[in-house]
């Protein structure tokens, strides 16, 4: 509370403060300054304040860290309107959605992942660039593709990379949609593409109950994409449970590259198992 | 339960960590004690009038005024620079005027409508100005915001100073400790105040606090512990204090024997935890007008019938400023999803229903 308080403070008088919680679940005891002094400040002052801070750090489930070190706070911040909220997966996301926030004047919320970090890939030459930015509230289509659409944030869109490729053995062409943007929501690009391919599965390392793939379907029912589904979107997330530390149980938490592969075959085929011989 | 009688006795300052000493003897020149008079008679009366518009249901919500607490606001200001910096809690009102915001706007802000200093979209608890972060409604997290403004202030290299004020109410809240550990070692320049006025909300200090000396509480930071009910008590300790801060010796705190006489909030009768007997004495004995009335017209520096003259003057333009906050408009409704984002991403707000997106702007 006091250094996440004295970072909001130092925005409102001037500065450009990137203020890191070594979780996102420290986060908690802080976040009426992240929520009540940083996101509201700027409507309740009718624009005369403005907080141009950046709260970043790593979020979501690491490596046997045990139940209060592992929570996805992307539901709890992404639910505040004055915040906007990123999520970056890979190294391109990191570099040009941090920039961007850093120079966004807005309280933003950058939620990392702790097992990314060490992940290396590939930069294209334009990323190299100091001023390279990736804009905020906007997702991108990892791999594109006409079954079905999977859309997921953070370190499960690898996982869904992962498992498209699978499918494409049995014939499932997957279109992968990386968020990048909790707050804003970039529905359109979600619309569009299940518009295309009437199928839609959501995946997040977060708890199900009123989470991003829960506010992701009720969107699809109340937009434009909702008559062209040909199956109710399936939402895949972490287990309902604070994680545990035994390993073989923190393995069956959250979703796994074959979940995801089981849940596409799922809804395309009415099969679980697949037949194909490749 | 009724606790004995607090005659807010007249005293030098208690010193905390400090070998010198605010002066225990001020000078006032006759500007300055009438424009005191003026600033502080100007916060009573726009209480009361706040206190009677929020009976006539014209101003809705927290109403948390600052009648009897007006040396405080007034002594600080007319102690610190306009490019200082103040952040202050939900008792604003006082503290808003002090900083430049007219009374016309505070009031229409009370009652929500446009002409209020935030366009009617903060209310009581959320007024804001030029180097003034509020009016804050979540007690004690203004305090580490002002550490972060000081913080903004030293790290830019800038001469002026926070001012962080909070309650005894607020005291024993975990992150004003933080606050304070922070400014000390890094030698913010932020002066803490603590505006005891005896109760927190319903709850008398000696049943809140296991340590009630407040200007102590800062530990390792120096403290002062300062009549509140004497202007120049104040202003003289506020001098003190800056001038300390801005030689760069780091933080001090301030705290402000002070009374309120409404309860904590206009939802609070403010007398079932206090005797009315108390309050009496207190407005008899040290209301703060009152104190300096006798000083200008003891010292010959002014007359009762001048001063009288103040009085019809503040009334004049408060109850101007309250015709105004009356008749006003409220906000037009395009002003809902204004001020969300500063910058902007032309994105639709969602309303009420899906079919409602409203332009975000």
């Amino acid at each position: 509370m006091g250094f996440a308080g004295l970072a909001v403070g130092a925005a409102m008088a001037g500065l450009r403060p990137i203020c890191e919680f070594m979780t996102f679940n420290f986060s908690m005891q802080a976040i009426d300054q992240v929520v009540n002094s940083a996101g509201k400040t700027l409507y309740m002052s009718a624009g005369s304040v403005h907080v141009p801070v950046v709260f970043r750090g790593p979020n979501g489930a690491s490596a046997g860290v045990a139940a209060q070190h592992s929570q996805c706070f992307a539901a709890w911040y992404g639910h505040c309107p004055g915040l906007k909220v990123l999520s970056p997966w890979n190294s391109l996301d990191s570099k040009g959605l941090l920039k961007a926030a850093i120079r966004d004047d807005d309280p933003v919320v950058f939620l990392e992942n702790e097992l990314m970090y060490g992940v290396p890939f590939d930069m294209p030459e334009e990323a190299q660039s100091p001023d390279f930015l990736l804009p905020i509230g906007k997702a991108h289509v990892e791999r594109t593709g006409q079954h079905i659409t999977v859309v997921a944030h953070s370190r499960v869109v690898g996982f869904c990379l992962e498992a498209a490729t699978a499918l494409a053995k049995e014939g499932i062409d997957c279109e992968v949609i990386n968020l990048r943007s909790i707050r804003p929501l970039d529905m359109a690009t979600v619309e569009q593409s299940v518009m295309k391919t009437n199928h839609l599965i959501t995946v997040e390392g977060g708890w199900p109950l009123f989470g991003v793939g829960a506010e992701i379907c009720a969107s699809i029912m109340e937009g434009p994409a909702f008559d062209y589904l040909d199956a109710p979107a399936t939402r895949v997330t972490g287990v309902d449970i604070p994680m545990p530390y035994a390993r073989n149980l923190e393995e069956i938490s959250g979703p796994q590259v074959k979940d995801i592969i089981m849940a596409a075959r799922r809804m395309l085929t009415g099969r679980e198992e697949s037949r194909a011989t490749a | 339960m009724f606790l004995p009688g607090r005659p807010l006795a007249r005293r030098p300052c208690l010193l905390h960590g400090l070998e010198s000493a605010p002066p225990i003897s001020a000078s006032m020149s006759r500007e300055d004690g009438l424009l005191y008079y003026k600033q502080m008679q100007t916060i009573r009366r726009m209480e009361l009038k706040a206190d009677q518009l929020y009976k006539q249901k014209v101003i809705r919500g927290f109403c948390h005024l600052y009648d009897g607490q007006e040396a405080c606001g007034v002594g600080i200001e007319n102690a610190i620079k306009p490019t200082d910096h103040l952040i202050t809690a939900y008792r604003v009102h006082g503290i808003a005027y002090m900083r430049g915001i007219p009374v016309k706007s505070i009031l229409s802000e009370l009652t929500g409508r446009q002409g209020g200093c935030a366009k009617g979209k903060g209310g009581s608890m959320h007024m804001y100005g030029q180097n003034f972060y509020g009016g804050n409604g979540i007690v004690g997290a203004q305090v580490p915001l002002g550490a972060g403004v000081a913080f903004a202030q030293k790290y830019q290299g800038f001469d002026s100073l926070c001012v962080a004020m909070y309650g005894d109410g607020a005291a024993n809240q975990g992150q004003i400790f933080e606050a304070f550990n922070m400014s000390y070692l890094w030698s913010l320049p932020c002066l803490f105040v603590c505006e005891n006025n005896q109760y927190g909300m319903g709850t008398a200090v000696e049943r809140a606090s296991a340590n009630i000396d407040y200007y102590q509480r800062g530990d390792y930071i120096p403290g002062i512990k300062v009549d509140g009910m004497d202007v120049l008590c104040v202003r003289e300790a506020t001098k003190f204090a800056a001038d300390y801060i801005r030689s760069g010796k780091g933080p001090m705190l301030m705290e402000l024997e002070t009374y309120r006489y409404h309860g904590h909030s206009m939802s609070d009768p403010g007398i079932s935890y206090r005797t009315r007997e108390e309050i009496k004495e207190v407005r008899s004995k040290s209301d703060p007008i009152s104190l300096l009335r006798d000083r200008l017209v003891g010292s010959g520096l002014s007359s009762v019938e001048e001063l009288k003259e103040i009085d019809v003057e503040v009334r004049r333009e408060i109850e101007e400023a309250s015709q105004f906050a009356t008749s006003d408009p409220e906000p037009p409704l395009s002003d809902l999803t204004t001020h969300i984002y500063q910058t902007g991403l032309n994105s639709r707000i969602r309303g009420i229903t899906p079919w409602q997106q409203l332009a975000a702007a």
